[in-house]
């Protein structure tokens, strides 16, 4: 559907070719371009518009000293800036706790319930950690029975109580389960809400309140579009969160969605998903995801052909 | 309400009494378009469209451009929605009428399935079931949550089972039972899985083998907070499966699932049903003209 960026800049940059210093006039096709590919990519309307300004300032008055073509020195001020921008310190998962409870958030569908089993999953069998998850959806139908299922699978135990719908209470007592059962990691999995449901939105307040977690994370479907923003800007005003998980990874989206998120709530990219198994976990590495997001495959043969 | 009353004043202050459409107002309109997951290409189209319109029409009044505009971006979605809410009709001819559902993962395929056999429930009709997720844990008890709500019967066998199986013996027993609509629930599947994208292709052919020319529907259920990936969905599926509806999910949030216009456009598939929540009667049938309005309203 869409050429990828590579093709556009090698249209754009015949202008840019031959100028020994990067300008105004030459520089303003090829920005154009960064910004479609941005769009295409899903990257938020009013972030694209920015990220080309910055990227313009930096360029402009440029002179290329160096072996490095002005089309060069473009692409690699496109992809340095993008890679920093989803950069920054990435600590990890907090696991300091006695035990180390983490809370999972997101809307419908993100993701939530799956990456709950991973992460229990990774930190068993990765970090030698005693993980306890606990089914704290009390809404999704068979939500509680698919986590069941998920922690079967990954020879995790599951707390739920069915009977209970008060998130709130089964969180507390999942808790207290694995105090006293020497879990010292807790993975509490909720139901998908949306940013505009405020009693929801309240729910996921309270069980935060009442359980402090050490880490609550923010779970978002990586193809995502222009809503990427509101939703995570609305849960970080309620949660504060930690770190953000995108997940379908596996899929051909280009994932614009993390240089929205990222630069709306200044939050790191913790660790992405990459299939439905319990081992489609990994960590995020913002430079390959820069390179994703800009549809450029293999950047060196761009900078060879430029 | 905000916006949209600053967006079309702006735009009929720009507009009003020109014959072309300047810059400051193509501008809003694209960052209208783009920021409601339109895509660059379809809003270019659309802004086409519009400018050629004003030239045409020359001297518009802000209540005939808020009316071009509508109608432009309305036009490029396919001709086929009814625009009566409660209508769940389904062709008399086809007994039992039989719907395919498939998507990528968690877009709401299931939950669409319960609150559309709600619907044709209430119409008197005889529904079935067939629990073809085999894969997805609980997701068989998912749809069975689903069938008990509604009250209709569902065909299920083991989690891992053959889900082309599972096909094949919900439309034997929806026949025997004399059923009016059948609905398949499938695995949510990437659609650059080839081998995923095969299975569909799979199911699809058992089912002809009970009744030809099934499936009647093959509903492609999008995230409507997905962006751009969804013209890639839509696409690989239609490939595997020819997608020929198409319902859009979650509308009732901050999301407004634009990208449906250029999908209906290029591959003309008409959007059928909107879901707007979790409940089960929260799903819609498709209001071109209110869909488009959204856009111009801020729910945020
Ligand atoms: N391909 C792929 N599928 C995934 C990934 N993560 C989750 N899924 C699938 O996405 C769908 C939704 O995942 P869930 O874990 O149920 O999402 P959730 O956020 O818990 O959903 P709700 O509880 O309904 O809000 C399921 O079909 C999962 O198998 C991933 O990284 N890749
Ligand atoms: N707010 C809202 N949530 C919805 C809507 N439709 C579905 N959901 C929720 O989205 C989540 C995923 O829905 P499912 O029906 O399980 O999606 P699916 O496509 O069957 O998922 P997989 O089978 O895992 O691929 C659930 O939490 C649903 O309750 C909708 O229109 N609005
Ligand atoms: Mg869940
Ligand atoms: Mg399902």
């Amino acid at each position: 559907m869409f050429d990828n960026l590579s093709e556009k800049l090698d249209k754009a940059l015949h202008v840019l070719k031959g100028h020994g210093q990067i300008t105004e006039i030459n520089v303003a096709e090829t920005l154009k371009e960064v910004r479609r590919a941005l769009l295409d990519a899903d990257v938020n309307f009013k972030i694209a518009k920015e990220f080309t300004n910055t990227v313009k300032e930096k360029a402009l008055g440029q002179d290329v000293l160096t072996s490095l073509q002005p089309g060069q020195l473009m692409v690699k001020l496109v992809k340095d800036e993008l890679t920093q921008l989803m950069g920054g310190d990435v600590e990890g998962i907090n696991l300091s706790g006695a035990p180390s409870i983490i809370l999972m958030s997101g809307l419908q569908g993100s993701g939530k319930t799956t990456f709950s089993g991973k992460l229990a999953n990774f930190l068993q069998t990765k970090k030698s950690k005693k993980a306890l998850l606990v089914a704290c959806d009390v809404y999704r139908p068979a939500a509680i029975d698919q986590l069941h299922v998920v922690g079967e699978q990954i020879g995790v135990e599951v707390f739920s109580d069915r009977g209970n719908t008060d998130p709130v209470a089964i969180s507390k007592a999942g808790i207290a389960h694995a105090k006293a059962n020497g879990f010292n990691v807790v993975i509490i999995d909720t139901a998908g809400r949306l940013a505009v449901d405020e009693q929801m939105m309240n729910e996921i307040a309270n069980i935060h309140k009442a359980i402090e977690p050490q880490e609550t994370l923010f779970v978002v479907d990586s193809m995502t579009g222009q809503d990427a923003v509101n939703t995570a800007k609305a849960f970080n005003d309620v949660l504060n969160f930690d770190g953000v998980i995108l997940t379908k990874l596996d899929g051909d989206t280009r994932g614009g969605a993390a240089i929205s998120i990222k630069s709306v709530v200044n939050k790191p990219i913790k660790f992405i998903g990459t299939g439905e198994k319990m081992d489609a976990i990994d960590v995020f590495y913002p430079s390959r995801m820069a390179d994703r997001i800009l549809g450029m495959g293999d950047v060196v043969s761009l900078v060879e052909r430029a | 309400e905000k916006t949209k009353t600053s967006f079309f004043s702006k735009l009929g202050k720009a507009v009003v009494g020109k014959s072309k459409v300047d810059d400051e107002v193509l501008d809003s309109l694209e960052e209208v378009l783009v920021s409601s997951d339109v895509g660059v290409n379809t809003t270019l189209k659309i802004i086409e469209r519009i400018e050629a319109r004003v030239n045409r029409d020359k001297y518009l009044g802000v209540q005939e451009l808020n009316l071009i505009l509508r109608e432009e971006i309305a036009g490029l979605l396919s001709e086929t929605n009814s625009g009566d809410e409660t209508d769940y009709s389904i062709p008399k001819d086809k007994k039992p009428y039989v719907i395919m559902v498939v998507g990528v993962n968690g877009v709401g395929k299931t939950t669409t399935i319960g609150k559309l056999a709600y619907q044709f429930k209430k119409k008197g009709l005889k529904v079935v079931l067939g629990a073809a997720d085999t894969f997805r844990a609980a997701a068989i008890d998912q749809l069975q949550v689903w069938a008990d709500r509604v009250d209709v019967p569902i065909v299920r066998q083991e989690m891992g089972s053959d889900p082309a199986s599972v096909a094949f013996d919900t439309l034997s027993s929806a026949v025997s039972q004399n059923a009016d609509v059948v609905i398949i629930d499938t695995a949510g599947r990437l659609h650059n899985k080839v081998n995923l994208m095969n299975e569909l292709t799979k199911v699809k052919r058992v089912m002809q083998k009970v009744v030809a020319d099934t499936p009647h529907d093959v509903l492609l259920v999008l995230d409507g907070s997905t962006g751009q990936n969804a013209f890639e969905q839509a696409k690989q599926f239609t490939k595997a499966t020819e997608v020929t509806s198409l319902a859009v999910t979650k509308l009732d949030g901050t999301a407004k699932g634009g990208v449906v216009i250029g999908i209906s456009d290029e591959f003309q598939i008409p959007v059928k049903y909107i879901g707007v929540g979790e409940g089960i009667e929260d799903l819609q049938v498709f209001n071109k003209m209110e869909f488009v309005d959204s856009f111009f309203s801020n729910k945020a």
